[in-house]
């Protein structure tokens, strides 16, 4: 028997949504060269959806070993903030990224410390930092924000290569990197392993805590990134406001994407798509002339359906309606 | 085994709590003058009443091992949707309130039902609650609105003098939402239901206790403390605002933990919450006095304070 | 049918999505009577228990408690009828206090308000009525598991309870605690009270019981007045063995003496699992370990494998002292474990057949050394060829699969890591007889092949056929080892029930 593709149903709903808004405004896909530059909707999307694309990305593999990481926003603005301090002080842009992503890093290993060594559920392990790491960025940039006046920096994020934007490139190069790192070794299969049955992958000799650890780093690693992508797109470390909710929209886009939050099976492509859906749906909202401000609903109202088709018991009335086919014994 | 030895070491995270709370105050008290007052003790109250008043309903979720992030929402949707009511609709505040309350409770009441009956976590139907209770608060209007009643000019102005002390109404309110909240997770069957579910659930069925009541029935109790926590910071601020409480689920969360209360459910006490308040306004009391530190350093003390007692009831649990 | 009989249950049959748990099965408890309920793995005692209990309805029988038929739907219906349960696993919520897991649910006071007085006294009554001496106030998670087992009783009874039933109360009690805890149920049984008793231990049963009842396979064996079965003939009904059957013995070849054992553990032991033991396992042989349910089989596996840490003891491989204090060394080092509960510990149940299969391999060898497509392929095909492994195909999600086939999946699993010893922990159980005959024969080739195999089993039959020499455990230490031809069921059952005479 073959499974279903995971990614189906966030893909369907993704061109459901694209075709609502060509619908309403026929300009909606229109993709226009401008100095040598695209410009267009969908860009927009790409460009503004990579950071959520990118946290997504390290939240995909903790949700997959049956955690959560809650601190990813405190970390973008950690990170952000790390960016504004150096680049002030002229140091080099090298410099700057590195420490960037090792704070990102030292982020994820203190979280993976708590859950898989110490035993922490993952909700409370990750509200430590959730909670102080907003305070760290600020303490960090002195409750300034601070304008970041890097042409090399600000590219990372706004600039144009071969006439496609850069961020999403670099995050799509990310998640190919991601992709393959996992699929072309057998780091994917243990983190699956894992994630379906923690016993039986350590009976089986993996070694179960290191390897939640890991996903843990990885996200760090990523929320660091998207901290500095964050950054870049403002051309500012704002430590009050950099990756608010954004634990949110990553978590929303992994299970949207087909990951379920009990763990096990991940999708890297599916969490791709659901990212891309919340961004899209947000600017649908933004189209509409719905205020910013209520965005927030149809993202609830998105989860909570998600979720539910994700319930065991949803599962079996929908199984009564519609009998599947009996597997072969 | 004597009595009390056994009373002391059930108490124990209580005790901690309360020497951590006497410590820190005791050290703000030499370090800054006039620290030590009733003055500033009781505005360690009335200066967080509506968190504490959330705080209270987010201890009695975290007694049953779940969570609840829409607090903070809940909390701006009330205060703009009773502001709108009484400004815009001339409707009298009681009546307001109650359909405040009732709207609170009502997605309590709706989270709860999802959580227990198609078991979906907690945390993420609550933080769909979230959104839906800030968009919804947004969508009514999105600026401040101010309250003229002339009902609010007299509850904020109002001040029980006792003595020399003054304690404003805000204090009393988060006084009196303690003490029902303590009488209920303590002295009744649905609070230590909360406590058996939180501290067995398999167990706690096969004791025969009502669970889907017990769970449905703490989300509704917490979204009616969350729209109680609104109202009262509407009264507190004179004016109903749809970004009110924004990250405050947080900061609630934070304060049960400080409080003693285990967050894996199952242990804690509705004291350590008052503590827990009290601890986080001592913080907040001194970061102010102090003038020179920054108001960041507060989250940072915050962490730091959460870190600590979760490794301390890891410790704790482990040695069991 | 007796007039003073307090429960009966008639024909109860209960049936579970693939699997019958129940058929047919009668059970009668007397007012007055501490009546044990034996029997051995999968034999339907705790399913009879729920039953009786409201947590799973019957499908099908009667149920009848002092004459009138009762239909308990819940817990709650069962502990309002007079029928209490003390499970296991203490089910008390350890985080509260005594006097509150006494009265949970049920707790004096008026409108849902509590009087912790009346919760206080009602709890001290009904710890008096035990003779225990337990501070109310104390948290139930300070107690020891003895005391708390105590609170479970008093909870239990606190319910004018006209039938209690003790699920294995004793599993985790030391002598002196098990010596108090029968003077209790003797007293019960002298105020009247019909008392079901579950356990594994034999000499438990005789020193407390008045009656009998041994299940298997979810059927009837019989009802038996303990003074009138002896204790082999009990091991028989257990096992589904009359001793007077023809008996056969053991053909299996032992291995050439002389070879220096593969894995050789001396005083492997840890507290309240397993008195220490020594065992050497051969290249090329089948050592079974035999005993009853809760003789300490599974517990011996266990340390052996890592997944708990032994109190003392060495163990060596080839000669070699390990340190062995991980399922991931114990792989590196060329050991193989399948354990006995196969869906919590075995299989990865959302993951395709190929994952589960290459999972161990995978793991031995590292996340960086991946088995390429192609020998992923060749593998699967190999071993589901080999060992007949039905499946549609590779990427089969193995909770598709039967429980047969999903075990041959979990063996293949640890062949493809080309173990040196291998050990299975009741390896043919939940699987359906053809299966279990192809399994026989796997093992019977691995032993050719030159592995060393230590196969744990609760059929008695299984162990003559496939192993070339036993030890046998009872109540948590050895109790002997026997060899080759000296293997026979009616020699196993006497070691298993302690009335071998040497």
């Amino acid at each position: 028997m073959k499974t279903r593709s995971p990614v189906l149903w966030p893909l369907l709903g993704l061109v459901a949504l694209v075709l609502l808004n060509a619908v309403h405004d026929p300009g909606f896909l229109k993709i226009t060269l401008l100095d040598g530059h695209l410009y267009g909707v969908p860009v927009d999307i790409l460009t503004q959806g990579s950071r959520t694309m990118l946290v997504a990305l390290g939240m995909t593999l903790v949700i997959a070993t049956g955690g959560v990481d809650l601190s990813v926003g405190s970390v973008v603005a950690i990170t952000g903030a790390v960016c504004a301090v150096l680049l002030q002080g002229e140091h080099s842009l090298a410099l700057t990224l590195a420490a960037a992503l090792g704070a990102g890093l030292v982020a994820g290993s203190a979280n993976g410390l708590l859950v898989a060594r110490l035993g922490v559920q993952p909700i409370v392990a990750t509200l430590i930092l959730m909670v102080a790491g907003r305070g760290l960025a600020q303490l960090i940039v002195d409750g300034q924000v601070i304008i970041i006046k890097n042409p090399a920096f600000d590219y990372l994020a706004n600039g144009f290569v071969l006439g496609l934007p850069v961020a999403p490139l670099l995050v799509a190069g990310l998640f190919l990197a991601t992709h393959l790192a996992l699929r072309r070794t057998a780091l994917g299969l243990f983190i699956e392993a894992v994630g379906d049955n923690e016993t039986a992958s350590r009976f089986a000799g993996l070694a179960a805590a290191r390897i939640k650890a890991l996903a843990y780093v990885f996200c760090g690693a990523c929320a660091g990134l998207a901290g500095v992508l964050a950054a870049a797109n403002i051309r500012a470390a704002d430590a009050y406001r950099a990756g608010e909710n954004m634990e949110l929209d990553a978590i929303f886009a992994v299970v949207v994407g087909g990951t379920a939050l009990s763990g096990g099976r991940f999708s890297v492509l599916g969490t791709a798509i659901g990212a891309l859906l919340i961004q899209t749906l947000t600017t649908t909202m933004y189209n509409l002339g719905v205020p910013p401000a209520i965005a927030p609903v149809p993202k609830a109202l998105l989860i909570i359906g998600v979720s539910l088709l994700q319930a065991e018991k949803v599962g079996r009335w929908l199984g009564g309606l519609w009998p599947k086919k009996e597997t072969a014994a | 085994m004597t009595k009390t030895a056994s009373g002391v070491s059930r108490q124990l995270p209580l005790i901690v709590t309360a020497a951590i709370f006497a410590l820190l105050f005791a050290t703000a008290a030499h370090f800054y003058e006039g620290f030590f007052s009733a003055r500033v003790f009781i505005s360690l109250l009335s200066e967080n009443a509506f968190l504490g008043i959330a705080a209270v309903g987010m201890t009695l979720v975290i007694f049953s091992g779940g969570i609840d992030l829409s607090v903070g929402a809940v909390i701006g949707f009330t205060s703009i949707f009773t502001a709108t009511l009484i400004e815009k609709h001339q409707l009298a505040p009681g009546l307001a309130w109650a359909l405040g309350l009732a709207a609170g409770s009502a997605l309590g009441a709706g989270m709860g039902s999802l959580i227990h009956f198609f078991r979906l976590p907690p945390f993420l139907i609550t933080l769909a609650g979230m959104f839906l209770a800030r968009g919804a608060g947004f969508w009514i209007s999105t600026d401040s609105v101010g309250i003229n009643h002339a009902l609010y000019g007299r509850i904020s102005a109002y001040e029980w003098v006792f003595g020399a002390v003054a304690i404003p109404a805000s204090a009393l309110f988060l006084v009196a939402v303690i003490l029902a909240g303590w009488v209920v997770a303590h002295h009744t069957r649905f609070g230590r239901t909360l406590l058996a579910v939180g501290g067995n659930e398999q167990s706690a069925l096969l004791m025969g206790l009502p669970i889907g009541p017990a769970k449905i029935g703490v989300y509704t109790v917490n979204g009616f403390c969350a729209a109680l926590a609104g109202i009262v910071a509407t009264l507190y601020t004179g004016s109903g605002n749809p970004s009110m409480g924004l990250g405050l689920e947080l900061d609630a969360i934070a304060i049960v933990v400080i409080g003693g209360t285990l967050l894996t459910g199952g242990r804690g006490h509705m004291l350590g919450t008052l503590l827990g308040v009290l601890i986080f306004g001592t913080i907040q009391a001194a970061i102010l006095f102090d003038g020179r530190l920054s108001s960041w350093w507060m989250r940072i003390v915050v962490g730091a304070l959460l870190l600590v007692f979760i490794l301390l009831q890891r410790l704790f649990l482990r040695r069991k | 049918m007796p007039d003073h009989a307090l429960l009966e249950l008639r024909g109860i049959g209960k049936t579970f999505p693939g699997v019958m748990a129940l058929a047919g099965v009668d059970f009668t408890v007397r007012a007055g009577e501490i009546h044990a309920l034996l029997g051995e793995n999968g034999a339907g005692k705790s399913t009879l228990i729920k039953v009786l209990t409201g947590v799973h309805p019957a499908d099908a029988g009667e149920i009848r408690l002092a004459g009138q038929v009762i239909r308990p739907a819940a817990p709650k219906d069962a502990e309002r009828l007079g029928l209490s349960t003390v499970y296991q696993e203490v089910n008390l919520v350890p985080s509260l206090s005594v006097a509150e897991n006494i009265t949970l649910g049920r707790q004096p006071g008026a409108l849902g308000f509590l009087n912790w007085r009346a919760i206080r006294r009602r709890a001290r009554a009904a710890l008096a009525r035990l003779e225990v001496e337990c501070d109310v106030d104390a948290e139930l998670g300070s107690l020891s598991v003895a005391m708390q087992q105590m609170v479970a009783i008093a909870r239990a009874l606190d319910t004018s309870a006209r039938l209690l039933v003790l699920d294995e109360p004793t599993a985790s009690l030391d002598e002196k605690e098990v010596a108090e805890l029968f003077g209790i149920m003797r007293k019960l049984r002298g105020e009247g009270l019909g008392i079901v008793f579950v356990t594994h231990f034999l000499d438990q049963v005789y020193a407390v019981s008045d009656r009998l009842t041994v299940l298997r396979n979810g059927r009837l064996v019989g009802e038996y007045a303990t003074a009138d079965l002896s204790r082999l003939a009990l091991v028989g009904k257990m096992l589904g063995r009359e001793v007077s059957e023809a008996d056969f013995t053991s053909h299996v070849a032992a291995p050439a003496a002389t070879t220096q054992p593969v894995l050789a553990a001396r005083g492997l032991g840890r507290r309240g699992a397993i008195a220490p033991v020594d065992l050497a396992l051969h290249a090329g042989e089948v050592a079974g370990l035999g005993g009853l349910l809760g003789s300490g089989r599974t517990e011996t596996a266990r340390l052996l494998f890592g997944i708990v840490a032994r109190d003392g003891g060495e163990i060596r491989i080839k000669g070699v002292p390990v340190r062995l204090a991980s399922p991931r060394e114990a792989v590196q080092l060329g050991l193989a474990f399948c354990s006995e509960d196969r869906k919590a510990e075995g299989i990865l149940p959302n993951l395709s057949v190929r994952e589960n299969l290459l999972v161990a391999l995978q793991g031995k060898r590292g996340a960086l050394r991946t088995l390429d497509a192609a020998e992923q392929a060749q593998l699967c095909e190999h071993y589901i060829k080999a060992l007949r492994i039905k499946t549609a195909d590779a990427e089969t999600p193995i909770k598709n699969l039967s429980g047969g086939n999903q075990q041959k999946v979990l063996l293949a699993r640890w062949l493809a890591t080309q173990p040196a010893v291998i050990i299975l922990d009741e390896p043919t159980r939940g699987i359906d007889i053809g299966a279990k005959q192809e399994i026989e024969q796997l093992i019977s080739k691995l032993r050719a092949d030159g592995l060393a195999v230590l196969f744990i089993s609760s059929e008695i039959d299984e162990v003559v056929r496939n192993c070339s020499r036993v030890l046998v455990l009872r109540e948590r230490r050895l109790a002997g080892e026997i060899a080759g031809a000296d293997i026979n069921p009616e020699k196993l059952m006497h070691l298993m029930a302690g009335t071998h005479e040497d």
